[in-house]
């Protein structure tokens, strides 16, 4: 009899337990994990992406619960990271630069219930989604302003690494400066760094010493544009508003809003509805977002600018279609046709204007 | 290259050579009298933020440089107070030093993401800065270009022709002696770990305030490590460091106008290049072990207690 008793009293237990404890399950956060490659305060890409964390934790409250990493390198060192965030319940990460793509994927495999978010890469899984900016169309509308503004038609280009991401920016900056002003040349320097002051200033100042008179960047430090407001001359900033860096050189900014993405996943998880996907967001869906034009852009560049802003924004426009021709000449895109997204997200080639060859 | 390029082309070389003399001469000196601090890296990390923090807020480079040197010093007195007075391990307290300078930096420099200040302003000098050529080519710097070489000289003076550079070269050398006859090793050896820090802040300024003046995280990139391989470049001989630098600092630029010339060789192998560089000479100077042997500080690395 006891121990029948025994046996009755802790079922009871255990059945109170598990009443208590679904509803309390029901409604824990949903952790939500972030891998960035850089430090939250480089005033670039990963501000923008813990930008947009932030809005999520504003956006959904109690119902989230999100952890970042930050200045985590590419390679092998993020498996790790990633793999950490996993075991520590993160249900849902976001892992924000290229090179986590290949760990992002071992990763998932390894933990089928967690959902992984990729940025800028191109695979998919059962569990893992990718999202990209179309932050060409940005670029493109860069160019529009440069070629309008140059005056030795020598456009120049800081750029980071020769990945596709970095070569659809340089061909859409190239082609919306080609799209006002046909004699333009551009020009490229890598500094096989996202991210070196140092270097990215040392790259500016050869540019001008050859003969650019406006210049772009695909890095993440205000250095350039403090060099073009020294040398006199115009740049645009990238990522976020640089202005405050170069208040005279800085023409406008192409910016990321990752908030909307954040948001909208973070739903899609806790409701349950989530599929791997390759999002894509640009002008239109609020993640392209451009800072003012500065005081010194002509009313004809504003003019050509506002334009294809607004074809974009409204569909009608895009950078990559055709005719495109690559540095040979050779048709990339016929006459009528738009790029294919499997071409844009693998992108290896200069577009017709641009100078010197893609390091191999 | 014409001459148009070649003005451009020597002024960006200064800029990446100059903070880079600075570490390692101060660095330099604390090796000569024996001390092998690691964390260069680290302390001018927190150089760079401080001397930005205060320019920012008091609107005074001056001041700016000044605390960037005391906040380097200060660090740099955490290293000399553990490895010269609790005898740690000289380099793994150096290693996390610069680990130590990474974070304390950032932490530092949270509100200082997103700044900029008037930055370090270019000399010009009447007359000679309007001498065609030479002119822009040697007299429009600012004024830590000249202030470095100048610290090399007097460093270089120092350690050769004078007592006070022959004892630090002693002790380097055999603490043991120095202290038979009567010299104040540990204390002098605080010193030398001081000017180094004092240096390496002031290294770290220059990136800050006069290279690219803004802050942001890890800007020191790497320069802290090869103003430390530089001071092995250059035989622990004040001269070699300003020919290193330059050479450094020459090859980096270069790989930029190479590229902006249409080159086609890989940026990724010329971005090798200053490394690559360093390389080939420390093999040229290995060749004959003499010159390493008979120019290392003997006691490099080690620790000295006064037992008695």
């Amino acid at each position: 009899m006891k121990r029948r008793n025994f046996f009755a009293l802790t079922t009871l237990a255990a059945a109170s337990l598990l009443a208590f404890s679904t509803p309390l399950r029901a409604a824990e956060p949903l952790k939500v994990g972030f891998v960035y490659v850089g430090p939250i305060g480089d005033a670039g890409w990963t501000y923008a992406h813990d930008q947009g964390r932030l809005a999520l934790e504003k956006a959904l409250g109690a119902q989230v619960k999100t952890t970042y990493v930050e200045s985590v390198p590419e390679g092998a060192d993020s498996e790790r990271v990633i793999r950490k965030l996993a075991t520590e319940g993160n249900k849902l990460i976001f892992t924000t630069s290229f090179g986590y793509m290949n760990p992002t994927e071992k990763v998932a495999k390894a933990f089928p219930n967690v959902i992984f978010e990729h940025a800028t890469g191109y695979k998919t899984a059962k569990n893992m989604g990718n999202y990209e900016a179309r932050f060409y169309e940005g670029a493109y509308l860069l160019g529009v302003v440069a070629g309008k503004m140059t005056k030795k038609n020598s456009l120049g280009i800081v750029a980071s690494f020769p990945i596709p991401e970095v070569l659809r920016n340089i061909n859409a900056f190239t082609l919306g400066a080609q799209s006002v002003n046909p004699a333009i040349k551009t020009k490229v320097i890598w500094v096989n760094s996202w991210y070196d002051p140092a270097k990215e200033r040392q790259a500016a100042e050869t540019m001008i010493a050859q003969g650019v008179d406006v210049l772009g960047q695909n890095t993440d430090s205000p250095a350039t544009l403090q060099v073009a407001q020294e040398k006199g001359i115009y740049a645009f900033g990238w990522d976020s508003d640089m202005v405050k860096f170069a208040p005279k050189s800085h023409l406008t900014a192409n910016t990321l809003d990752w908030s909307n993405h954040y948001i909208e996943t973070a739903k899609a998880v806790i409701a349950g509805t989530w599929k791997p996907k390759e999002t894509r967001g640009g002008l239109k869906e609020g993640w392209i977002k451009m800072s003012p034009l500065n005081a010194a852009v002509s009313a004809d560049a504003t003019k050509a600018f506002e334009a294809k802003k607004k074809a974009m924004i409204e569909g009608s426009f895009t950078p990559f279609q055709g005719p495109i021709k690559d540095q040979t000449g050779a048709i990339k895109v016929a006459a009528g046709a738009t790029m294919p997204l499997k071409e844009l997200m693998s992108m290896n080639f200069y577009v017709e204007g641009v100078e010197g060859s893609i390091p191999k | 290259m014409t001459l148009d390029h070649l003005i451009p082309f020597l002024a960006s070389t200064a800029g990446a050579a100059t903070p880079l003399v600075l570490a390692a001469t101060g660095e330099l000196v604390a090796e000569r009298s024996g001390v092998l601090n690691l964390g260069v890296e680290g302390m001018m990390l927190v150089g760079a933020v401080t001397g930005f923090g205060v320019t920012l807020s008091t609107g005074q480079i001056s001041l700016g440089l000044l605390a960037a040197m005391l906040a380097a010093m200060a660090t740099a007195l955490i290293f000399a107070f553990l490895t010269l007075t609790l005898q740690t391990n000289q380099v793994a307290t150096g290693l996390a030093l610069t680990l130590f300078g990474v974070g304390l930096s950032a932490f530092i420099g949270r509100g200082l993401v997103g700044q900029t200040v008037e930055r370090l302003p270019n000399l010009s000098f009447p007359v000679l800065s309007d001498i065609p050529f030479f002119g822009p080519l040697l007299f429009r710097f600012d004024v830590l270009v000249y202030g470095s070489i100048a610290l090399v000289l007097i460093t270089g003076w120092m350690l050769a022709r004078t007592r006070l550079g022959l004892i630090i070269r002693a002790i380097g050398e055999s603490p043991r002696s120095g202290h038979a006859i009567g010299y104040p090793v540990i204390a002098l050896r605080y010193l030398t770990v001081l000017f180094g820090g004092a240096m390496a802040g002031l290294g770290g300024a220059y990136l800050s305030l006069a290279l690219t003046p803004m802050w942001v995280e890890g800007m020191t990139a790497g320069r802290g490590w090869i103003a430390l391989a530089l001071v092995v470049f250059a035989t622990w001989k004040p001269r070699g460091v300003i020919l290193g630098a330059y050479l450094f600092g020459g090859v980096t630029v270069l790989q930029f106008h190479g590229q902006g010339f249409g080159l086609a060789i890989p940026s990724e192998f010329l971005s090798m290049l200053p490394y690559l560089a360093t390389i080939v000479v420390l093999v040229f100077i290995s060749r004959k072990p003499q010159t390493i042997l008979l120019n290392k500080p003997m006691s490099l690395g080690q620790n000295f207690r006064a037992d008695h």
